[in-house]
């Protein structure tokens, strides 16, 4: 029952975010490119910087947070919207009668699918937004393809992309957990349900940002 | 058998229950009867462990359920069906994945056994064909019937029904009666059963419990109803002026 309910949401989570994630991806690839190629003009740093810049930026600051931001609108509301709503409609008391441990049951597959697949979409969105900062840059004419490619294989470091992935894994605990928690203590009627929803939301943006802050401290000491 | 022992409950400042002590026996269908308001729902959520006592103990056979920690909790739940008030069926579940729900959460049976159990539910609450339906399809009182069927799926010890009859027409309500009953009788089952409807108290109350403004004012079984003469009780069960004339003729008649 646990791994069935960990798969549909792993599907729910990872397929069902797919477009938006890469959507904001490409445009935050997009103008990171373009916004440096204006700050680097006339100046004396070589035009291919602009890869080697956009490249981390998305790996280290941009793929994992924006894209845990926009998870936690979309995945975090939705999933304070369904447990809540199970918690008004008496579902949760239904389960527990029947001997389910509920909090188990409802939230660590949310938990588990959210640890495994968040990652994987900032992995693409990473990926994604390297592309889209070439396709602002390359096409237009502000530097060459060679230039570009140069850029992204340049002064390359592993530890970024651990970096990356703490981040996601951590991001994805937050948002899951923190929305959960306002589900499943939700009381009262509709009302109360959106703000249940609204105040996932907040939360987990407030403790992504400042867990984002945290780990930036501790893995660059 | 439950056996509640002066139980309190008051929800902010409001006193909901005020010193219940009742036992509710095995085998028998233990009815908890009272007007709208008087505090049944909150007294049957206090004995399945729903709801937190302000003060008092209930007992499961002789386990201090109170004192259990939710692990033991867990292990007798499994053995107790229970029937809401509103029937919470989980609606974006179809009839047969709602009723096979505990069988997949506990059991190891096969698609066929699990197949054939729901099927044996859903008939014995004379529902038959609706399997591959959406709560949201049937009628009030299918979803009644569909949460029955799920409530003595894993053939529970002890059953607890929230006024089980509510929304269904007198026909039906007998059928569900009859059928808790039976099988009360046939597993020996501790049931308890919140209703205010007339019929069933005078049909299969086996051990009734009135209350009344959150306190317990009669207890007795369905003949004894007739020889009360409690007056909040007399007021409650004959409380139509039909009913009311019809008891005066027979009393005067003798
Ligand atoms: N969660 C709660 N918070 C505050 N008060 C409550 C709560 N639940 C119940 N009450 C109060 O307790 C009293 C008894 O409610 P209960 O639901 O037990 O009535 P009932 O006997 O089941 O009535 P009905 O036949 O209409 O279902 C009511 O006055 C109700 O307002
Ligand atoms: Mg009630």
């Amino acid at each position: 029952m646990y791994w069935k309910e960990t798969m549909r949401q792993m599907n729910d989570i990872g397929v069902g975010s797919i477009i938006i994630v890469v959507l904001i991806a490409v445009f935050i690839g997009a103008v990171t490119a373009v916004q440096f190629a204006y700050q680097l003009q006339d100046s004396f740093v070589p035009a291919y910087y602009i890869g080697y810049i956009v490249r981390d930026t998305t790996i280290i600051e941009l793929a994992p947070t924006i894209t845990c931001l926009v998870l936690a609108g979309k995945v975090g509301s939705n999933i304070a919207a369904e447990i809540g709503g199970m918690r008004q409609k008496e579902h949760i008391d239904a389960m527990e009668i029947m001997g389910v441990n509920t909090a188990a049951y409802l939230v660590l597959p949310k938990i588990i699918a959210a640890v495994i697949v968040i990652p994987l979409l900032v992995g693409i969105a990473c990926f994604v937004g390297i592309m889209g900062g070439y396709l602002s840059s390359v096409p237009t004419g502000l530097i060459t393809d060679a230039e570009y490619t140069r850029g992204v294989r340049s002064f390359f470091e592993e530890y970024y992309v651990f970096m990356m992935f703490v981040k996601a894994i951590v991001f994805a605990y937050i948002l899951t957990s923190v929305s959960a928690y306002q589900g499943y203590h939700v009381k009262g009627g509709s009302i109360e349900l959106g703000q249940a929803s609204t105040q996932a939301v907040v939360y987990s943006d407030i403790l992504i940002l400042l867990a984002d802050y945290l780990i930036a401290i501790l893995l660059t000491q | 058998m439950i056996r509640a022992e002066n139980i309190f409950k008051s929800f902010d400042d409001t006193d909901v229950l005020k010193g219940i002590s009742h036992t509710f026996e095995s085998g028998k269908t233990n009815l908890i009867i009272g007007r709208s308001g008087a505090g049944k729902t909150v007294m049957l959520k206090i004995l399945v462990g729903l709801l937190k006592p302000t003060s008092g103990t209930i007992w499961y056979d002789d386990v201090n359920y109170s004192e259990l920690n939710s692990k033991q909790v867990r292990q007798i739940r499994m053995e107790v069906g229970m029937l809401f008030q509103g029937s919470a069926l989980f609606d974006s579940l179809s009839i047969e994945e709602n009723i096979r729900f505990p069988l997949d959460m506990f059991t190891k049976k096969t698609k066929k056994e699990k197949l054939d159990r729901v099927n044996y539910c859903l008939d014995r609450v004379d529902l038959n064909g609706v399997n591959k339906k959406y709560p949201s399809e049937v009628s009030g009182g299918m979803q009644k019937r569909v949460g029955i069927a799920r409530s003595i799926v894993l053939g529970p010890k002890y059953l607890f029904c929230d006024e089980p009859n509510s929304g269904l027409d007198p026909k039906t309500s007998i059928v569900i009666d009859e059928l808790i009953r039976s099988i009360t009788q046939e597993n020996n089952i501790t049931t308890v059963i919140n209703t205010h409807d007339m019929n069933s108290v005078m049909e299969i109350g086996e051990n009734i419990a009135l209350l009344y403004q959150g306190e317990l004012v009669w207890t007795g079984n369905k003949d004894d109803v007739l020889n009360s003469d409690n007056e909040i009780l007399q007021g409650f069960i004959f409380a139509s002026p039909f009913l009311q004339r019809l008891r005066n003729a027979a009393l005067s008649k003798g």
